[in-house]
């Protein structure tokens, strides 16, 4: 039984290396012309992103009308959208920053690509916000500068803590991702002969030496900006919750709302990451970097998170029902037998159910598997900001203003182009910078440390 | 050959062990201004090299105290001295509620100073006019080699010794690295004339765009602050009502809420006859009464009703209100060329309701009575 010896540390990838043949194997997609099927990928994602700009132009020129928002559902696939994204990006920070704390080494091979997410998936998310005031022109008004009204805005409402939340973690999220680049496009300097690559690599490495004396304050920083992304990764889908607990709405005035959705969003992001790694590995031929060791922690993170999850669905239940309120109970008898029950319950299987198989070490290491329920358990995250938002909204205290929300064809085309967006970004990344970080991926080859023998 | 300028000697090593090794002996030999490259940081090389801990922590410590602070502040400045606004019955200080912000301003400070400290000060990056660049030394030891670099202006430098010391830590591949020519006269090239044509166009794009978007895009549809609306505005074609007239009239028989018919239209003598003011002298009227005398009446007659306003001269000149006759004119009669008007002067009914115009003509009696007091007034 236990063959393991748990005393010593697993490689973090699979097979002995030479460390410059991970540089190759790396620097190898930037270096040879892009084939077809980059192209084919490429075209599909810009034509959904074609569908983004459309269903933008004519809500811009129409207004808002074109959606199906109404009374008293105000809130609804913009929102929607918007915490869905905001969800996906926090897996990236929590792989670089919080495994980081933990020394997870094998957060290495898939660190960059998720923080790479988190970056693509806020701007993605930012989008939503702007554009639910139906005139993106004038959001330089929700940040706080001294204006020809001279009136400042409201620092005691959540929906400008937002700004300040998503604002700060996505230019953090910059940082610490640019900070992590900076020695592996040095490296791809010294590779390079093409002149302009040469130039723009030398530009953006700054003139990266590799100096230990470097590498010290290097490591400094990088701990720092972990020590400080954690609890910001925190705060931003605690304060993203507060949009919706501050209110008095039942179904979203309740305190488990926070660590609700940071367990949600840590859930759906890592869900994400893991569908596309799963490609990029194909595609790239990375099997041996991103292992399927890898892969099998980041299901065990979703099974912890989904679990977590779905002990809140239960708590909600459970509160709504102690609590004695009649509103909250109706809203939560509401949404598992009302109008939405459909969406209550693809939400209930898709993120309470499907992730329990992953107690079964077969379907944690089998590749599509874990693949389809990833996906599933996106489609469940998506449905769960729709159950919150939409339910509480269109059944609140006053029978008479109940209202059933419909989507829009305007609707539907800005979701599908929202993912236009955001694997257009994650296409041409691919092509333009190293997926992996080179120079922590060799770090934790064998052997690449000192024995210490002499010590 | 001769005229090169030395940077430095490099060894460069197969393993981390090695070069851990020469590290720890450079440090033993007593060099100071020597160096360690390798492609990731090494476990234990600060210990070998005896540096001493980083000192940014210090930098994320100021910076980020300081961004808590000056976030404390602003919020306090903006929210309790500048514009005070209640918001939700809360006290104008609401500390709970801007923790969120100040959590994010402190660490996004931090964040920033850290990271531009490190690259710009502590580094002096950008840099890449550095001797080391683009040597063969370079791109080995940023792949899978592991170097140590003992510079020339070392207090213990010494060619030969250096390349002994090197021989003696069996370093691989002794080489010197010199200084390039381009490295040492690097000018800066921001007078380049390219460089300033580059500007040039930059500015002209920016003005010209932030010209473009505040000046013409802003009142282009979509863009227009929302003039174009389905409504109907005054003046317009209805498309709903079939005499195609957008402004109604009120259904007949309608009248509006307060009115009262005047019943002496052109017959002011009338009114000076039979009007009484019903408005009690009191400070709350008089002060009324100041407040839209001052507004409706001083542009022409003068704040002191003397005649004398700052449109003496350009219009027929308005007469004073302290004559005989207005003296001895009734409340109602003044009432009727407030109501009427008189010649030139037009009709006030449409600016002073009823009851203001009584407390206008109370207020004027009483700068009447200012400038043509009576005995009895003395006591
Ligand atoms: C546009 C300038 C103008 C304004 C404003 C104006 N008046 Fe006159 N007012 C005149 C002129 C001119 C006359 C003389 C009319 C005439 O030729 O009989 C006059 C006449 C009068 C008279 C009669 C005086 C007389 O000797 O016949 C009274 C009383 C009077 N105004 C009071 C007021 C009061 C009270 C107001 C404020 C509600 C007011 N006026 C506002 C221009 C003005």
């Amino acid at each position: 039984m236990s063959t393991v010896d748990y005393t010593r540390e697993l490689s973090v990838l699979e097979g002995k290396h030479a460390l410059r043949e991970l540089d190759d194997l790396i620097a190898k997609p930037l270096e040879i012309k892009p084939d077809k099927k980059f192209y084919i990928a490429l075209a599909i994602a810009l034509s959904m992103t074609g569908l983004l700009v459309l269903g933008l132009a004519l809500t811009f020129y129409y207004g808002i009308g074109m959606w199906g928002n109404n009374i008293p559902v105000g809130w609804a696939f913009d929102i929607v959208n918007f915490v869905f994204w905001v969800g996906i990006g926090h897996a990236g920070t929590l792989i670089s920053a919080i495994l980081f704390l933990f020394r997870q080494k094998w957060r290495t091979g898939i660190a960059r690509f998720a923080e790479g997410m988190t970056v693509f998936a806020v701007m993605t998310a930012g989008l939503f916000p702007l554009i639910h005031v139906g005139r993106p022109w004038l959001a330089g008004y929700l940040f706080p500068y001294p204006n020809q009204h001279s009136v400042w805005v409201n620092f005691t409402s959540p929906l400008l803590w937002d700004v300040f939340a998503v604002s700060t973690y996505l230019t953090v999220s910059l940082i610490f991702w640019y900070v992590g680049l900076i020695p592996d496009l040095a490296i791809l300097r010294e590779r390079t002969n093409h002149k302009i690559k040469k130039v723009i690599y030398s530009t953006f490495s700054l003139g990266w030496r590799f100096s230990n004396r470097h590498w010290q304050h290097y490591e400094m920083v990088y701990l720092i900006l972990a020590g400080f992304a954690t609890p910001l990764v925190l705060s931003v889908h605690t304060i993203v919750s507060f949009d919706f607990a501050v209110s008095v709405i039942p179904g979203w005035h309740t305190t488990i709302f926070p660590p609700y959705f940071v367990a949600g969003a840590v859930f759906s992001g890592f869900a994400m990451v893991q569908n596309v790694l799963i490609i990029v590995r194909k595609i790239f031929n990375y099997e041996q970097i991103i292992t399927v060791d890898t892969l099998e922690k980041m299901n065990k993170i979703m099974l912890l998170t989904g679990s977590m999850v779905g002990y809140a669905y239960a708590m909600e239940f459970f509160i709504s029902w102690y609590s004695g309120v009649e509103a909250e109970r109706f809203v939560f008898l509401n949404r598992a037998l009302g109008p939405y029950a459909w969406a209550y319950w693809i939400m209930v299987t898709c993120n309470v159910v499907s992730p329990q198989l992953f107690w079964f070490k077969k379907i944690r290491r089998t590749i599509p598997v874990m693949f389809v329920i990833a996906i599933f358990v996106n489609i469940g995250m998506w449905f769960e900001r729709f159950v919150i938002i939409v339910t509480s909204l269109s059944r609140d205290f006053l029978p008479s203003s109940w209202a059933y929300y419909k989507p829009t064809l305007v609707d539907g085309m800005i979701l599908i182009g929202s993912f236009g967006f955001f694997f257009t970004w994650i296409l041409l990344f691919t092509k333009a910078l190293p997926v992996v970080s080179m120079a922590e991926v060799k770090a934790v080859v064998d052997g690449a440390q000192p024995t210490h023998k002499d010590h | 050959m001769s005229e090169k300028i030395l940077y430095s000697y490099t060894g460069i090593f197969d393993t981390p062990d090695e070069v851990t090794h020469a590290a720890e002996e450079a440090v033993k030999q007593g060099y100071t201004k020597y160096d360690v490259n390798t492609p990731y940081p090494l476990h234990g090389m600060n210990k070998a090299m005896n540096l001493p801990p980083s000192k940014l922590g210090y930098v994320a410590l100021i910076f980020g105290l300081s961004g808590a602070l000056g976030g404390l502040l602003s919020l306090w400045w903006v929210s309790a001295i500048d514009y005070p606004l209640v918001i939700g019955g809360k006290p104008f200080f609401s500390f709970p509620a801007y923790i969120p912000v100040i959590f994010e301003v402190t660490v996004l400070s931090a964040a920033i100073a850290t990271v531009l400290a490190m690259l710009f000060f502590f580094f002096k990056l950008p840099n890449n006019a550095h001797p080391l660049h683009a040597t063969d030394y370079m791109k080995k030891v940023s792949v899978d080699k592991y170097g140590i670099v003992i510079q020339a202006d070392d207090p213990k430098f010494d060619e030969a010794s250096v390349r002994k010391f090197l021989e003696r830590v069996h370093a691989k591949e002794i080489n010197a690295v010199y200084w390039v020519e381009e490295e040492i006269t690097h000018k800066h090239k921001i007078f380049e004339p390219k460089f300033l044509t580059f500007l040039l166009v930059v500015v002209i794009i920016t003005s010209g765009t932030t010209y473009f978007s505040l000046n013409k895009l802003m009142f282009m549809l979509p863009f227009n602050w929302m003039m174009e609306q389905q409504k109907q505005n005054p003046q317009q074609k209805s498309l709903v009502f079939a005499d195609g007239f957008g402004m109604r009239k009120p259904v007949e028989g309608t009248i509006a809420r307060g009115f009262l018919p005047y019943e002496f239209q052109g017959q002011p003598d009338l009114a000076g006859e039979k009007l009484i003011n019903p408005i009690p002298i009191s400070k709350e009227s008089l002060q009324l009464g100041q407040t839209k005398y001052d507004i409706y009446c001083s542009p022409c007659h003068g704040y002191q009703g003397e005649g004398d306003s700052r449109l003496r001269g350009q219009f027929p000149n308005p007469p004073s209100l302290h004559s005989e006759k207005v003296r001895t004119w009734s409340d109602g009669r003044i009432f009727a060329v407030l109501t009427d008007g008189q010649n030139i002067m037009p009709s006030y009914s449409t600016q002073l309701t009823v009851d203001e115009r009584w407390t206008v003509i109370n207020y004027v009696r009483a700068l009447q009575r200012a400038l043509n007091a009576k005995e009895s007034d003395l006591q």
